[in-house]
């Protein structure tokens, strides 16, 4: 599984990183996490940040963000 | 969820009753009393209890400051000690319910819907609704650049745009929250108007020197397709993320509201009315560049300017000054300059920072003029 966390690099976009993180551990799954901070890269999905893409598809974007058990279920839904 | 007993239900249900009466009881005491003639049972009803409310309110903080810990009556350390507790908990009701209500408003606005909205709008009026949609759109300030991109891509005029930049950060339910709590809703209200001026009419000025040119050119070459729609919500899972929104904001502004009511108590309590007035503030022709000009470089979102503006108020500044000072400090800081500079020419970052001023200046005198 990949999954993508968008944000130029403010609090919000770590702490998103941070729930993926933490998200894929609890679940127990292989999952390579990358951040992108690339403008033209984040715009291809969503023009508002952080945002979350799991295998290609955006699955969250902007504030508020989400909760910890949301995105464990974002995830699961894509295994 | 179906497991739940009745007597938890009950509960439950109570204390949905209790937050809406609390509510209720706060929109009504400070919305301007309706006339006589019109009272009828229902409004009767919500002053009866209001009053109760109001003073079960009063009536605690009396009670911890003079039974509590044992404050003379009358003396000014009491004054002041009544005064914080009592406003303490006052705006902290309100911010705790507004917050809520905006943030369920505000599950409806993403980014998105209203890059759709304004997409191809005419000018003026376009800047009208950007300046609006401001207000309600949730968007973190580190999204200020892709926002700005997919605006211009989606055929958003530029100086609507700007409206939309303008007001969002300038205008929150946090800053009227306090305004209204510490200053009166009239205040509120002024506030709120005059950003909104600020931002159509800045973003209509940008809009008509047609700018287009200063901004930085690889803006126009990104072409993303609009990037993927996103999904609906439940209503329930809404008014989950508008529980975990209020959470999240009170956490952090917490102690800036404090230390505002603090400061409003202390002075409110010991300071003279008029001992700051002789020496600061009206007198000076200056005193609103002065503020703005101080402002400007200056950052911090609404709540924490909230403590400074107190302070400079109960020390003698003019309203229309120190509104101006808040207004330049929300809306415009270095921070936010140094990212809009990654889509901005510094020719056109230099005219946005000087239309603002000047506006903001502009603001600043009509206050000072009329109230």
């Amino acid at each position: 599984m990949e999954i993508k966390v968008l944000g130029p690099g403010c609090v919000n976009c770590n702490i998103m990183e941070q729930l993926a993180k933490t998200a894929v551990k609890e679940l127990g799954i292989e999952a390579e996490i990358k951040k992108v901070s690339e403008i033209q890269e984040i715009m291809r999905y969503t023009m508002s940040t952080p945002g979350l893409v799991i295998n290609g598809k955006l699955k969250h974007s902007g504030k508020p963000l989400p909760g910890l058990e949301k995105v464990k279920e974002l995830i699961r839904a894509e295994v | 969820m179906s497991s739940k007993s009745t007597s938890e239900k009950k509960r439950e249900r109570l204390q949905d009753y209790c937050t809406l009466g609390c509510f209720l009881s706060l929109l009504a005491k400070y919305t301007p009393p309706v006339p006589r003639n019109i009272a009828i049972d229902t409004h009767i009803n919500l002053c009866l209890y209001i009053n109760i409310e109001a003073g079960m309110l009063k009536e605690a903080a009396s009670f911890i400051t003079y039974d509590l810990f044992k404050l003379g009556h009358g003396s000014r350390l009491a004054d002041a000690v009544a005064f914080f507790i009592y406003d303490t908990a006052k705006i902290f009701l309100l911010l705790s319910v507004i917050i809520f209500v905006v943030s369920v408003i505000r599950s409806y606005f993403s980014p998105e819907r209203t890059k759709k909205i304004l997409s191809h709008k005419k000018e003026f009026i376009g800047n009208i609704l950007a300046a609006l949609l401001g207000i309600v759109t949730p968007f973190c300030s580190c999204s200020a650049v892709p926002l700005f991109i997919g605006f211009v891509e989606a055929g958003v005029p530029l100086g609507v745009t700007f409206s939309f930049l303008i007001s969002s950060p300038m205008i929150n339910e946090v800053a009227v929250v306090l305004l209204w709590g510490l200053f009166g809703w009239k205040i509120a209200a002024i506030y709120m108007g005059t950003g909104l001026l600020v931002a159509i009419f800045s973003g209509f000025m940008i809009g008509k020197l047609r700018l287009e040119k200063w901004v930085e050119d690889y803006v126009y070459q990104i072409k993303t397709g609009g990037g993927q729609e996103v999904f609906n919500r439940a209503f329930r899972e809404r008014l989950q993320y508008a529980r975990w929104n209020t959470a999240d904001i009170l956490k952090r502004v917490w102690l800036f509201v404090i230390i505002a009511i603090g400061i409003g108590g202390f002075i409110h309590g010991y300071v003279p009315q008029d001992f700051l007035t002789r020496y600061a503030g009206n007198g000076n022709p200056f005193a609103v560049p002065i503020a703005v000009a101080i402002g400007v470089p200056l950052y911090s979102n609404a709540a924490g300017v909230i403590p400074i503006v107190y302070a400079l108020m109960e020390k003698g500044l003019s309203m229309g000054t120190v509104l101006a000072f808040m207004m330049a400090v929300t809306a415009l800081s270095l921070p936010e300059m140094i990212i809009l500079r990654k889509v901005l020419k510094p020719r056109m970052l230099g005219v946005f920072v000087g239309i603002m001023t000047a506006t903001i200046i502009a603001v600043g005198y009509l206050f000072n003029a009329i109230l």
